[in-house]
């Protein structure tokens, strides 16, 4: 990441150099022109809440949804926009990303939840628009799932060419990543001679792990309130308990402040940490991937959990043997709030056919599929008053498609958040041939040239890495 | 692990500890509670193994249904190589196509199949995948078998390592892909890859054709990632160019080696008086390849490979098919000009390049097909998600790839391209049946295959994800 910005600014000190652009031009870039009102005419409005709605006006004003209804009408100055045959849906929530992160995982401890994954946020990760480009419009930012318990997530949503304060989800609640099974294992680490392995080495030792760090957050948080008491009782010369920034976050937990997104697969370690979990009194939020919650969809509904699955990822670990694609079905019909996730910079361009794979597998109705990437994943990232649905008061965060989203054939037109434009196909057509010839400009500047007795360049590497923590990919691919 | 049957391991389970029980009863009221118990578990055996016998036939196991007469019948045929029949009849006889067409007498004895509201389809077929050659890839060291030791390894035949029994394979055909071809990975020259119908008893059953091409990675500059190999330090531009050129040495030595080991054997043969050439099984396999009788797979994604790869196939006069062209949409005129197939294995996948437009690849097909360069698509997948392909497919026509052209693109261009167009591909008298029955578009997400037929044979539409899916899903 560090060397592609490193390019980035030569090539730009050399357009400025060459005067194609002047730094003041640079800074004085209009934004796209966004007015405070848009009408968007005539759609097909999947609400996801209130059913689908034919012929139908949705009306956009100051980043909210206005009215919602037949024979609009909107001032003079607002932008409209005809979506004749046109589909307009909720933009879609990924409750399971690792885009923009500049690092996934800090794996050299088994409890890291000292960390953060808002400090190492890259606004300009490409891959965020080839999301919006998909529909896409919140994401939430998980730790990687190197331990188990992992550092703080971030939700967001994908003001791609904003300032990263942005992209922050208002409201959305804290959340924090925990992890069980071979990854926390570190089971694909070689076991090399005299190199000690980190704890845990088995899922015994993940359950140890937990558990001790819950028994310390427990005392920790009685140290406070006692602390708390006393000052409260106006006590003197008091000395507060030392921060154990490792800690607070599990107090959170403790307190019902901080939802605890824990990656799982088998249907062993999810009722390991249920039982955690009712032990110390939390509750899990959501678990992740989950690829066996069909066995204890039961046990999971009981507890209160969520589930975000994959669609159909299997087999590429023994883990992942007992994956079927009909889990996602067999979970909502066991009154699991579930979700579709993709946990990966390319399946999330296309999560709108991930959802309706739980109707080919499983014969989901299309209003439970719909909701799979909508308003279930915003429940479970404590955003549903904000998005998921098409609902007046909420976020004009919406995504139009020029066929039924749940159609192979189909693909987004235009994408909203807070009723801006942050992805528009005609737009984007219209500024490839510039493109084009601003790359050739760039090819032909000066430090781009390959030049006469100096270091010959580096050769390009393969593919540029995408983010996907849980390597769902077999290692080679024909 | 490799193919569970997980219905008849539940039942396995519950007779063992049926006994157990009887066994273990003090008094006569546990007795009487295990004798309830035991009634219990001796009922759901029998309601599950006849079940089994009606409807789900074990297919994880391989076993092999048997050729019959069927007829399909009010159905709607997409025939591909003729127009759609709306309202048709398939028949189906002695592992192929019988007849089709609107009015066609349903032979005595066939069973019939009431197609009406339904559609059939040729069976689609994935040009590149590892089906059967690897079950677990991470950290299930045992169940690969897809990559050879060492960098030339044309003798390495996929045929001999597919596991047939493999539970890829019919969670793959239950979706509509019928065939494939399953290909070696590793090394410069991987091995020879085979087409295989999904569904047999052994390698041989499974075989359309055995060795049916060649497979090389065309060398890459900086090397080929593995997706969880170290990053590869930065070599300079020179030094990686030369290393290409090293490589492509390598392989050029190998396949001049082969075709003098061909002519001297000619030679022998003709004229016993010459000293005897030794044979020599490695160079005897790549025969075939360097005189063009049978297609040679280069792997090349990038523009640079691409040309590379072409220009090198003209050198050494193989038969060349690019498998994965990322980049192909660049150079479709040379693509036209030399008549070179390109199977498209990146259409899902994320753009070589940070400036690339967000649709490169989703469109890459559409701009083949528009310049008239041979194509079809494939998932470029090892084995799980092969069964993704029709979605590929989908994807390159929300971009440009006309509907038709779409569904060729899985069925009768990869057929073409793999030489067996004669026998697959398309519904036509005579081919062979492998056909799928559906509910609606064979592209579609939500559409469900109803009836499957491989070699004439119809196939359980039951799978470990089925069998699975049974197993838990009405858990209380």
């Amino acid at each position: 990441m560090g060397k592609r910005k490193i390019v980035a600014h030569i090539l730009l000190l050399s357009l400025i150099s060459a005067g194609l652009l002047s730094p003041t031009a640079l800074a004085q870039q209009p934004r796209p022109e966004n007015p405070s009102e848009t009408l968007i005419r005539n759609a097909t409005v999947l609400t996801i809440t209130h059913g689908t709605l034919l012929n139908t006006d949705v009306l956009l004003r100051k980043g909210k949804i206005a009215a919602i209804g037949r024979d609009l009408t909107a001032p003079a100055n607002a932008r409209v926009i005809d979506a004749t045959g046109k589909y307009l849906m909720p933009g879609i929530v990924d409750c399971h990303s690792h885009s923009m992160l500049d690092t996934v995982n800090e794996g050299t401890l088994a409890v890291t939840s000292m960390v953060r994954t808002r400090d190492v946020l890259d606004p300009t990760d490409v891959d965020l628009y080839r999301e919006l480009a998909g529909g896409v419009t919140t994401l939430n930012l998980l730790h990687g799932s190197a331990n188990p318990i992992g550092g703080l997530n971030t939700v967001v949503k994908i003001k791609y060419g904003r300032p990263i304060e942005e992209f922050l989800f208002p409201g959305a609640m804290p959340g924090i990543k925990f992890a069980l099974g071979e990854n926390v294992k570190r089971s694909s680490n070689p076991n090399l001679p005299g190199v000690t392995r980190r704890y845990p080495y088995t899922r015994m030792g993940v359950e140890e792990v937990i558990r001790d760090s819950f028994t310390r957050a427990r005392d920790y948080k009685k140290s406070w309130d006692e602390y708390n008491a006393a000052v409260k009782r106006g006590e003197k010369n008091l000395l507060p308990p030392r921060r154990d920034l490792q800690l607070e976050p599990l107090v959170e937990v403790l307190e019902g402040k901080r939802y605890v997104h824990a990656h799982s697969y088998r249907a062993d370690e999810i009722m390991m940490l249920i039982n955690i979990a009712n032990e110390f009194g939390f509750k899990v939020k959501t678990f992740q991937h989950v690829l066996e919650g069909y066995k204890v969809a039961k046990e999971i509904a009981q507890h209160g959990a969520g589930g975000s699955t994959f669609a159909d990822s299997w087999a590429y670990k023994i883990e992942a043997y007992d994956a079927i694609p009909y889990n996602t079905a067999i979970m909502a019909r066991a009154g699991i709030v579930t979700s579709v996730n993709s946990d990966s910079d390319e399946r999330a361009r296309r999560l709108n056919l991930e959802a309706a794979k739980a109707m080919r597998y499983g014969d989901l109705s299309e209003e439970e599929a719909l909701k799979l990437i909508t308003i279930n994943p915003a429940i479970q990232l404590g955003i549903q008053e904000r998005v998921g649905s098409i609902e007046v008061g909420k976020d004009a965060d919406l995504a139009i498609w020029n066929g039924h989203p749940f159609s192979v054939y189909a693909r987004v037109s235009t994408t909203f958040i807070d009723g801006d434009i942050f992805f528009d196909r005609e737009k984007d057509l219209a500024a490839r041939a510039e493109l084009t010839k601003e790359r050739a400009q760039l090819e032909q500047a000066e430090p781009n040239r390959p030049s006469a007795g100096g270091r010959p360049p580096q050769a390009p590497r393969g593919r540029r890495p995408s983010h996907d923590d849980d390597d769902v990919e077999q290692g080679e691919r024909p | 692990m490799k193919s569970m049957d997980t219905e008849t391991r539940r039942v396995g389970g519950a007779v063992k500890s049926m006994t157990l029980e009887k066994r273990n009863c003090g008094s006569a009221a546990q007795c009487g509670k295990a004798m309830a118990l035991a009634f219990v578990v001796l009922l759901l055996f029998l309601v599950t193994s006849f079940a089994q016998q009606i409807g789900t036939l074990t297919t994880q196991q391989g076993a092999m249904p048997a050729r019959g007469t069927y007829a399909i019948r009010n159905a709607r045929i997409v025939t591909l190589t003729g127009p759609d029949i709306e309202n048709g009849t398939v028949v189906i006889r002695d592992g192929k196509i019988d007849a089709v067409g609107v009015s066609i007498n349903v032979p005595a004895g066939a069973q019939t199949i009431e197609g009406r509201g339904l559609t059939v389809y040729p069976g689609m077929m994935d040009a590149a995948t590892s089906l059967g050659l690897v079950e677990v890839g991470q950290g299930a060291n045992g169940t690969v078998d897809t990559s050879e030791t060492g960098e030339l390894n044309p003798n390495a035949k996929a045929i001999i390592a597919v596991n047939q029994h493999s539970a890829h394979v019919a969670v793959t055909r239950v979706d509509g892909i019928t065939h494939a071809v399953t290909l070696p990975l590793g090394g410069l020259i991987s091995g020879q890859a085979a087409i295989i119908n999904l569904v047999g008893t052994t390698p041989m059953e499974m075989a359309v054709v055995p060795y049916a091409a060649l497979v090389i990675n065309y060398p890459r500059l900086g090397g080929r990632r593995g997706d969880f190999g170290p990053e590869q330090p930065a070599q300079d531009i020179t030094a990686a160019l030369a290393a290409d050129e090293r490589q492509l040495d390598q392989i050029r030595k190998l396949l001049r080696d082969a075709e003098a080991y061909g002519r001297a054997q000619d030679a022998y043969a003709k004229d016993s008086t010459l000293p005897r050439p030794d044979r020599n099984i490695v160079l005897e396999s790549l025969v075939p390849y360097v005189r063009g009788e049978r297609p040679v797979i280069m792997r090349a994604d990038r523009e640079a490979e691409l040309r590379g790869a072409i220009k090198f196939a003209e050198e050494m006069k193989l038969k060349p098919i690019l498998l994965g062209g990322d980049d192909a949409w660049k150079i479709t005129g040379l693509l036209k000009e030399k008549n070179v197939p390109v199977i498209l294995t990146g259409i899902l996948s994320l753009p070589l390049r940070e400036d690339d437009a967000y649709d490169t690849l989703y469109e890459n097909a559409a701009k083949l097909q528009q310049a008239g360069v041979r194509f079809c698509i494939s998932t470029g997948d090892a084995g799980a998600e092969v069964r993704s392909l029709p979605f590929y497919a989908g994807m390159a026509a929300a971009f440009g790839l006309p509907k038709d052209e779409a569904l060729k693109a899985v069925t009768l261009y990869p057929a073409q391209i793999m030489n067996v167009a004669d026998r697959l591909g398309s519904i036509e008298k005579g081919k062979t049946a492998n056909l799928v029955v559906t509910d609606g578009d064979l592209l579609e997400v939500r559409t469900h295959v109803r009836y499957l037929f491989i070699d004439g044979r119809r196939v359980p539409l039951t799978s470990r994800h089925t069998e699975l899916n049974d197993a838990f899903k009405n858990r209380k």
